[in-house]
């Protein structure tokens, strides 16, 4: 589904990927991790299209398409999915018209028609409950006001309304509750098929205890340095990152 | 002193001049010869050189006649669900065949209503303009609403303007509402033809106790339209005056919006946008002041400025001694589509009272491109997402708009001009 060959990607000049390279099928669960800096956001990142972001080598192919040459609109329609780390707050537009305006732009790409009011609604409704979010929130200007919980929240009720075939989730643990985290994991594990396959960066462990990956992959100064099962997250858990960094740090030198 | 006032054909103007309210006129021109246009460097004009644009502009210095509208064009400029009274003007004049009988409303022609105070609101001595409109208008529009009078329906000010090069266009209304009176004023121009011509108006509004006025006004005019308005209202004590302000175009534009609260626990309101394109230059200067206790006033302007388009806004609150317990606030926010757009802005307080609560504050900044990439990352493509973040920020003063007709409108403007519909 997703083919990463030697990317490489800077930000104002600083190269922060140095040729990453992972391969995703569908069915299947990737969960990235790392120390600060690693780059683990920045992947997310160039992925969903951030201009900030200047791939300088390598390729991403995503279902036979040239990922980095559409649009970030155009990935989202594709099917990709980034579940933001820091969900922006939109004053004065509604969440319902946000959503409504994105899924029917998104429909429209796929050649379907578009929902009118009674059917989207409707839709809105059942995945509300799949993520367990209030409808009050959904009543307010986007993100506006909600807590770092409803925010994650909130991303993940708009992934389960735009249906994607590959769902990045950055950092989406990183602030939520015990409470919060298993309501957010259970609508990821709920969304997810065979046809579906899931990226989850993350910095701890906790959250893979929730969201079970396939793969686990360390990424480390713009590189994967290791890759492995989800027993590679808990020896992580466990002993930290420095012998990771010390193990690739000699053999560097 | 400016090389146009000079010229024969402008004195020739100022000589012609109607016969009616003598002293009236001979007030208005003395005013204006002892103010003389703005200077280069004129405090109140520093940003907006009207005095340059009339001289490249206006060749020739002569009231345009009314010309011919019909009822077809009346009706097509009507706005998409409207329903009440419509007072049509041609070049400032008065239309009567095409405008409505206003029930419990008396309209007549100013020339017939000599004992009119014009120029005690918009007072000649404090603006040039004012003053050269008071000298020179042909003639105007005197609206009455009668104490108690609730009109419920709103009345239309529907204006045609268009000239040869040069001449001049000088709307004069004086609006009066009795006490505890309520009534809503929607004012709209459409321009006539491409030639350049000078609109200078002036609207005096006069507010009694408890009574309730909105002034609803679109700028659409063409891009070839010189315009410098003022417009003033005094109101009474528990009165309330809500003015919302949207321009969208014109070649330069400086609107002079007044408001004197002359009574307790009266309340002003001031709204505006102004979304501009191309070399649009639209000029707001605002003026609140507190002269009484109790009293209450918020402002807020919003622009949105493409191309070469330039804004100014300069808002002026004063709170006099005796003015204890004001709320005053004042707010101007500012996006820049483009490297070449400016905005100059400039809120300003003067207090002179101790017991107040005043605010007032700008921002001048960029689309928010985080929450842009937000939007085109769940699929919404470039140019709706900025027609989505642009509509929520100017919607902040859309929703003041209570007239339903007019707020329609209004949304449909702007989301023409941001070029999506959502």
């Amino acid at each position: 589904m997703l083919s990463i060959k030697n990317l490489h990607a800077s930000v104002e000049g600083t190269p922060i990927l140095r040729g990453i390279n992972l391969e995703v099928k569908a069915g299947e669960v990737h969960a990235i991790m790392g120390p600060n800096g690693s780059g683990k956001s920045t992947l997310a990142s160039v992925l969903a299209g951030r201009e900030e972001y200047e791939v300088t080598d390598g390729e991403v192919i995503f279902q036979g398409k040239d990922l980095l040459d559409l649009a970030p609109e155009d990935r989202a329609r594709e099917g990709v999915f980034l579940a933001f780390q820091y969900p922006v707050e939109i004053p004065g537009v509604s969440s319902t018209n946000f959503l409504r305006t994105a899924l029917n732009q998104v429909r429209e790409y796929r050649g379907l028609e578009p929902l009118d009011a009674v059917k989207f609604l409707s839709l809105m409704k059942e995945k509300m409950a799949l993520v367990e979010i209030d409808q009050k929130l959904l009543s307010r200007s986007l993100n506006e006001g909600f807590s770092g919980g409803e925010k994650k929240r909130n991303e993940i009720f708009q992934m389960a309304m735009l249906e994607p075939t590959l769902s990045i989730l950055d950092e989406t643990d990183s602030g939520l509750d015990i409470d919060a985290l298993r309501i957010v994991s259970n609508g990821v594990n709920k969304l997810k098929s065979d046809k579906t396959a899931t990226i989850v960066v993350t910095h701890y462990q906790r959250l893979l205890d929730y969201i079970v990956p396939d793969y686990v992959h360390v990424l480390y100064k713009g590189r994967i340095v290791k890759s492995g099962t989800k027993e590679l997250a808990l020896e992580l858990e466990e002993k930290g990152y420095d012998w990771i960094k010390e193990e690739v740090d000699s053999a560097t030198v | 002193m400016s090389t146009l006032t000079q010229q024969d054909t402008f004195q020739a103007f100022l000589a012609a001049s109607p016969s009616n309210f003598p002293s009236v006129r001979t007030t208005g021109k003395e005013s204006f010869i002892s103010q003389g246009l703005p200077a280069v460097k004129a405090e109140e004009y520093k940003f907006t050189n009207i005095t340059k644009k009339l001289e490249s502009s206006i060749q020739n210095f002569s009231p345009a006649l009314p010309l011919a509208v019909s009822a077809e064009q009346v009706k097509s400029a009507l706005i998409e669900g409207f329903e009440g009274d419509v007072l049509v003007f041609s070049n400032g004049s008065f239309v009567p065949e095409l405008s409505s009988k206003i029930e419990g409303v008396e309209v007549s022609l100013l020339s017939g209503k000599e004992d009119t105070a014009l120029g005690s609101i918009a007072k000649p001595n404090k603006d040039v303009f004012a003053a050269l409109n008071q000298a020179s208008f042909q003639d105007g529009i005197f609206i009455s609403v009668p104490k108690k009078a609730q009109i419920e329906k709103p009345i239309l000010l529907l204006s045609f303007n268009g000239a040869n090069a040069g001449q001049v266009v000088q709307p004069r209304v004086w609006i009066q509402v009795g006490d505890f009176a309520e009534v809503t004023f929607l004012d709209q121009s459409v321009s006539l033809g491409e030639q350049s011509y000078f609109l200078n108006k002036v609207v005096e509004i006069k507010g009694g106790i408890n009574s309730q006025i909105n002034y609803y006004r679109i700028q659409n005019e063409g891009k070839n339209c010189v315009e410098v308005s003022n417009i003033e209202t005094d109101i009474q004590k528990d009165a309330k005056f809500t003015s919302v302000n949207l321009s969208l175009s014109g070649d330069m534009v400086r609107n002079n919006l007044s408001l004197n609260l002359l009574g307790s626990n009266s309340e002003g309101n001031m709204y505006g946008i102004y979304l501009l394109n191309g070399k649009s230059h639209v000029d707001n200067h605002t003026n609140v002041d507190h002269t009484i206790p109790h009293a209450e006033s918020n402002e807020l302007y919003k622009g949105i400025l493409a191309d070469q388009s330039r804004g100014v806004f300069n808002g002026k609150i004063f709170v006099r001694q005796d003015a204890q317990k004001t709320n005053a606030f004042q707010q101007n926010n500012n996006i820049l589509l483009s490297e070449d757009a400016i905005v100059n802005t400039k809120p300003q307080l003067e207090i002179w009272a101790d017991d107040v609560k005043c605010s007032h504050g700008c921002t001048v900044g960029q689309l928010d491109e985080e929450a842009l990439f937000y939007l085109q990352a769940r699929g919404i493509d470039k140019l709706t997402a900025k027609g989505l973040l642009l509509y929520a920020f100017a919607g902040e003063v859309l929703e003041k708009i209570e007239e339903e007709s007019f707020r329609n409108y209004a949304v449909g403007l702007i989301q023409d001009r941001l070029g999506s519909k959502f």
